[in-house]
């Protein structure tokens, strides 16, 4: 008992090519996912705003379920779930498709709520200068929205980044899977663990200092409202 | 004198409060019409009614001899016209808010080309010439690269009044213009106003500038709850003897700049 607990980080860092290229897993399928994520987000919150009350009605329970069960769940559902429905796909695919429509229920409220902070007025006034429907959502909604979410957007973001951690499970080769295998291969488990927490903070810090930088840049189109 | 707009027997409700009563009114051709009232007296429903903004319940709105929106027939059968008529229709009116509503991501000179770019589809280059040509008229040349956040809410509302003008509408609607404006402020705007006026520009202006009601305004409309309780010339309308209501109206005005008037 008290005996120092001896840190020792040169074993597991003589694997750093491993640790490199699982940082490059994580950091791709986060960018995928995020891609897939604000895609079907957007889709979603239009298709709310937009399309007629069913599809909101049902838009809303495809929100209500993803947002109201555990990712884990969701994940273990698709991938081992999914054969019996005919859907087998491999762990990255189910990854990627899983942490798309989980964070897409998020993205979406996001943008639901985006598309309601923006004037009526300025959508008016493109309504009495004749825009189309498209044409309001391209060129005035779209690039408003894209101030007002940029916050929440970055957080969400941010938490979609720290679930790619939960594809591990599935055994997606990313940094959690693989940092932690070299834990237990070297018998330095809360070593592998203190640098996976720093691995993910680091990542994390870089991505909300880019989002203060895109809201910093942006900040001249703001209005009071 | 042409009328550039009939109303007729307009009437709109939202939900169970009626805020329109039949309105009729012909508003003439190439002169600027007024429409003053006490608050709630439902101005900004018919204007925004005449932009479209909001759909009459009943009643016919024509412009220019087109209906706008809706037909009825002999037996008050209402039919929605395709929206391509609507667009047509729409076209030839131009807004102006309270809120100036100005595209925030848009400099001034964005603000003013992007219809002509987008709607109208003219090259980037022959877009912005026009614009520039409308924010000379204005006298914000010099802003043309400035966000709105950057302007002051005077230049903000004549940016917003040349974005409208860009697309050439045969009638502009001003939806009280200044009201959001602080009182030095409203000059310069008045005074675009009162210039377009002067051009012979046919406009419908809903405002609480009773001053500049009566010296400009050709014809003057009086709403009081949701029914046009007087319209006529300013003499008509301000001259002694006057309608009660309307005298009682003014006595409210008197230390906003309708002094002038008793």
């Amino acid at each position: 008992m008290g005996a120092a607990v001896r840190f020792d980080y040169a074993l597991i860092l003589s694997r750093l090519p491993d640790i490199l290229s699982a940082l490059g897993v994580t950091i791709g399928v986060w960018i995928a996912s995020l891609i897939g994520a604000t895609a079907i987000g957007f889709g979603v919150a239009v298709a709310r705003r937009f399309g007629p009350r069913p599809v909101d009605a049902v838009l809303l329970g495809y929100v209500e379920l993803f947002r109201g069960t555990p990712f884990l769940v969701q994940l273990f559902l698709l991938y081992f779930g999914g054969p019996y429905a005919g859907l087998s796909l491999d762990a990255l695919p189910a990854g990627l498709l899983a942490l798309s429509v989980y964070g897409g229920a998020y993205f979406s409220e996001v943008f639901r709520a985006g598309f309601e902070a923006v004037p009526r007025g300025h959508v008016e006034a493109a309504e009495c200068a004749g825009f189309s429907r498209g044409q309001i959502i391209r060129r005035i909604l779209l690039p408003e929205m894209a101030v007002l979410v940029l916050p929440a957007g970055v957080n969400t973001a941010v938490s979609l980044l720290k679930d790619t951690a939960v594809l591990s499970v599935i055994t997606v080769p990313e940094l959690t899977l693989t940092v932690s295998a070299l834990g237990t291969e070297f018998y330095a488990f809360v070593e592998a663990l203190f640098l996976l927490a720093l691995g993910y903070w680091g990542l994390v810090e870089i991505a909300a200092a880019l989002g203060r930088i895109a809201e910093h840049r942006l900040a001249r189109f703001r209005f009071s409202a | 004198m042409t009328s550039a707009i009939s109303i007729r027997h307009v009437s709109k409700a939202f939900g169970q409060t009626e805020v329109l009563h039949g309105i009729d009114l012909e508003i003439p051709a190439g002169a600027a019409t007024c429409v003053i009232g006490p608050s709630g007296s439902g101005k900004s429903t018919l204007l925004r009614c005449l932009a479209f903004l909001e759909e009459a319940d009943s009643g016919v709105i024509e412009v220019f001899g087109d209906p706008l929106g809706f037909t009825e027939d002999a037996s008050g059968r209402r039919a929605r016209l395709p929206a391509a008529k609507v667009r047509a229709v729409r076209a030839g009116i131009g807004m102006v808010f309270q809120q100036f509503n100005l595209w925030p991501h848009m400099t001034a000179l964005g603000n003013v080309s992007e219809a002509l770019k987008q709607v109208r589809r003219l090259p980037r280059k022959e877009a912005e010439d026009r614009a520039m040509a409308q924010l000379r008229r204005i006298g914000l040349e010099a802003r043309a690269g400035y966000y709105p956040s950057q302007l002051s809410g005077g230049q903000q509302q004549r940016v917003a009044i040349a974005r409208a003008l860009a697309l050439e509408p045969k009638i502009m609607l001003f939806d009280e213009a200044t009201a959001s404006l602080d009182p030095e402020l409203t000059g310069e705007v008045l005074n675009v106003m009162r210039d377009l006026a002067a051009e012979g520009m046919t406009m419908v202006i809903v405002t609480h500038e009773i001053g500049f009601a009566a010296t400009v305004g050709k014809l003057i409309a009086f709403l009081d709850h949701g029914r046009v309780l007087l319209a006529g010339g300013p003499q008509q309308v301000f001259g002694k003897p006057r309608h009660p209501r309307i005298e009682q109206f003014l006595d409210t005005y008197l230390d906003r700049g309708a002094a002038m008037l008793v």
